[in-house]
């Protein structure tokens, strides 16, 4: 059973970010206790990709760094291992659509299911092309959690409708980052989205400020924040836990 | 599953920002390819403006220094902008304006893409800025500058490998960020559908002519087309209009960088296996991983992890022949073809001469071959000087 419904029966969902294996796999399961410590209801999980070209300059040199630090996808299994010994916070893979290929389907979500993981996004997966992975997914029981993006219009329907998790509204046009604003009129969005959703709506791409968090909260069921997140990664290394958790606290205390 | 596929190659694995837009970009293609305003504005700038039909040209004395088939050379470094990338341009640009586009993106290696673009970009009022990786950009200042004279920005990529593949990371991020005046020119048989399409049938003018024009020389059908393969936009081109006879041997030269048996080369049929990438499924230079090796090649037009889809198919088919060659054999090519015809190829196209410099003497003098000359080789002189030695102090 997936565990992230879950995690938004409690009110607004805070879903955080970060790649796995930045600076290192010890570092990264540090800071998924500290997050959830600090109020995180699920935790995003990067595997890093060597060309993550959905991703924005802050993201992409933390995949870099985590493949530098050795990272595969069997150690980031071993990780998700060792964390469900303690804990039972949705984690939700994030990667692009190569690693999961080459590892195949079927042995990658029989991993997933053994390990605990509970959904998994793919941005370079779009509707049409989920029947070769949802095959597998679906069988080990993993949520294919999928985005809408503000330029879907006619295609938020469909897509809402096949939904599994959570649906991750893309906040603004381009790469992952943070802004300053968002411009998108995200509320019509997730109107049309609601009407077929049969999963909570997250939005995602450029939240940064809890004032950012605050506003989203209203219209959405969940807010999604990477950047910012790895930003501070990035900055601190493996003494990262302590400001990544005050990072979290203050966002999840705005929503 | 999408369109688009050549087998199990080939799909539409892209961000869901980009689909509305490629499938725009599909019925508008499709719409335009078999109108008869588009066709006859886009010949007339073929043939007024770019130069074509390009000539297919005997080159004796090669032939009788390998001393067995006839050696033709489709001459698309005889093209306006100097390589067949004007092709696919001219048709790209203008699809893009049908469309309402008012500006064109693109990535490019060697740089011949890219100013192609900014040349199509220019004529047809269109702006335009184009992506090339740091060391791309290096290597090839001269085309840097060219496309700057052109009237295009370029941005200098400083992600990953700074090549090739990185150039079209950079750009397809460009494309999620701005979507609806843009439009990007793929330089190249590969991406998400529709482009292996489009782009494809834009190039197939070359065998198109080729074809025609060794059945008036010669009476009969050549026994092998040889191109260089990258992505394998002018490999695709060459191959097309004779996929269907069987007894044309259809041959794409990788490169093979500093061989296959090292890991400086880009030579993704020999050494690839089979991922997901760039939107498309083909193969791919990577590790077991799933992660893009970074490859290597003396050409940066060749320095490309992965190969259109519609090769990979012919690939698997059996229908085309995938080989690999090196730097030095593609260098000694470039020089024997200056010496022998003077004619300066592209070092891209030198990989396809030396390869058909291994064949030749073991065919008959009555057989034909048709090596796609994709391109001429001013912008790699200071380069071959370099790997000669030699210090131009440009």
């Amino acid at each position: 059973m997936s565990r992230i419904p879950g995690a938004f029966k409690k009110g607004k969902a805070f879903i955080a970010f970060l790649t796995a294996g930045d600076p290192d796999l010890e570092t990264t399961e540090k800071l998924v206790f500290e997050m959830e410590l600090a109020g995180a209801d699920i935790v995003e999980l990067g595997i890093p990709f060597s060309d993550p070209i959905a991703e924005g300059p802050v993201i992409q040199e933390a995949d870099l760094r985590a493949l530098a630090s050795g990272t595969t996808t069997n150690k980031i299994f071993e990780m998700v291992k060792r964390i469900r010994e303690k804990s039972q916070i949705p984690l939700v893979f994030l990667t692009y659509i190569n690693p999961v290929f080459k590892y195949g389907y079927d042995s990658f979500f029989a991993k997933c299911k053994e390990v605990g993981i509970d959904g998994i996004i793919i941005p370079d997966l779009p509707f049409e092309e989920q029947a070769e992975v949802h095959e597998f997914s679906g069988k080990h029981g993993i949520d294919l959690v999928p985005l809408v993006a503000p330029t879907s219009e006619d295609r938020i329907k469909k897509i809402a409708a096949a939904a599994e998790g959570y649906l991750y509204v893309v906040s603004s046009l381009g790469v992952t980052g943070m802004r300053t604003e968002i411009k998108t009129d995200l509320k019509s969005i997730i109107d049309v989205a609601k009407e077929t959703a049969k999963v909570p709506i997250a939005v995602g791409f450029g939240i940064n400020t809890p004032e950012q968090a605050a506003k989203i909260s209203k219209i959405a069921d969940g807010v999604i924040v990477g950047s910012a997140i790895v930003k501070i990664i990035a900055e601190n290394g493996c003494d990262s836990v302590k400001p990544v958790g005050e990072y979290v606290r203050g966002m999840k205390g705005a929503m | 599953m999408a369109n688009g596929r050549f087998g199990i190659h080939g799909g539409q694995y892209i961000p869901e920002t980009l689909m509305n837009e490629i499938q725009n970009l599909e019925k508008a293609y499709l719409h335009y390819k078999d109108d008869k305003d588009f066709n006859s504005e886009l010949t007339d700038l073929l043939n007024n403006y770019a130069g074509r039909p390009s000539l297919l040209y005997y080159a004796e004395k090669m032939s009788r220094d390998l001393g067995g088939a006839k050696v033709y050379l489709k001459r698309e470094d005889l093209n306006h902008t100097g390589s067949h990338k004007i092709n696919n341009v001219l048709g790209q640009v203008l699809l893009a304006k049908k469309m309402g586009k008012t500006r064109v993106i693109a990535e490019t290696g060697a740089g011949q893409h890219g100013v192609a673009c900014a040349t199509a970009a220019a004529l047809l009022g269109m702006d335009c800025e184009i992506f090339m990786g740091k060391e791309d950009t290096e290597r090839q200042k001269l085309n840097v500058y060219r496309m700057e004279l052109l009237g295009s920005k370029v941005n200098v990529v400083m992600s990953g490998t700074q090549t090739l593949k990185d150039a079209v990371n950079e750009t397809m991020r460009e494309w999620v960020s701005r979507v609806a005046d843009t439009h990007y020119a793929l330089g190249s048989v590969m991406g998400p559908h529709p482009f292996p399409m489009i782009v494809r049938d834009f190039q197939s003018v070359i065998s198109r002519e080729a074809r025609a024009q060794i059945l008036e020389k010669e009476g009969k059908l050549p026994a092998a087309v040889i191109a260089c393969v990258g992505g394998g936009s002018n490999a695709m081109g060459t191959f097309y209009h004779f996929l269907e006879d069987k007894s044309v041997r259809l041959i794409g030269c990788e490169a093979a960088g500093l061989g296959v048996d090292t890991e400086k080369h880009a030579a993704t049929i020999a050494k690839g296996t089979l991922g997901i990438f760039h939107g498309m499924k083909s193969y791919f230079c990577q590790n077991s991983e799933g992660q893009i090796a970074p490859v290597y090649s003396i050409s940066a037009g060749l320095d490309y992890p992965g190969i259109g889809p519609e090769h990979a198919h012919l690939h698997d088919e059996g229908r085309a022949e995938y080989v690999p060659v090196t730097d030095e054999e593609a260098v000694l090519a470039f020089e024997y073809l200056s010496r022998t015809e003077g004619i300066i190829p592209a070092i891209e196209s030198a990989h396809a001469v030396s390869y058909a410099m291994k064949i030749a003497p073991d065919l008959p003098k009555t057989q034909s071959i048709i090596i796609c000359l994709s391109g001429r080789g001013d912008k790699d002189v200071a380069a071959i000087a370099r790997y000669r030695g030699v210090n131009l102090h440009e």
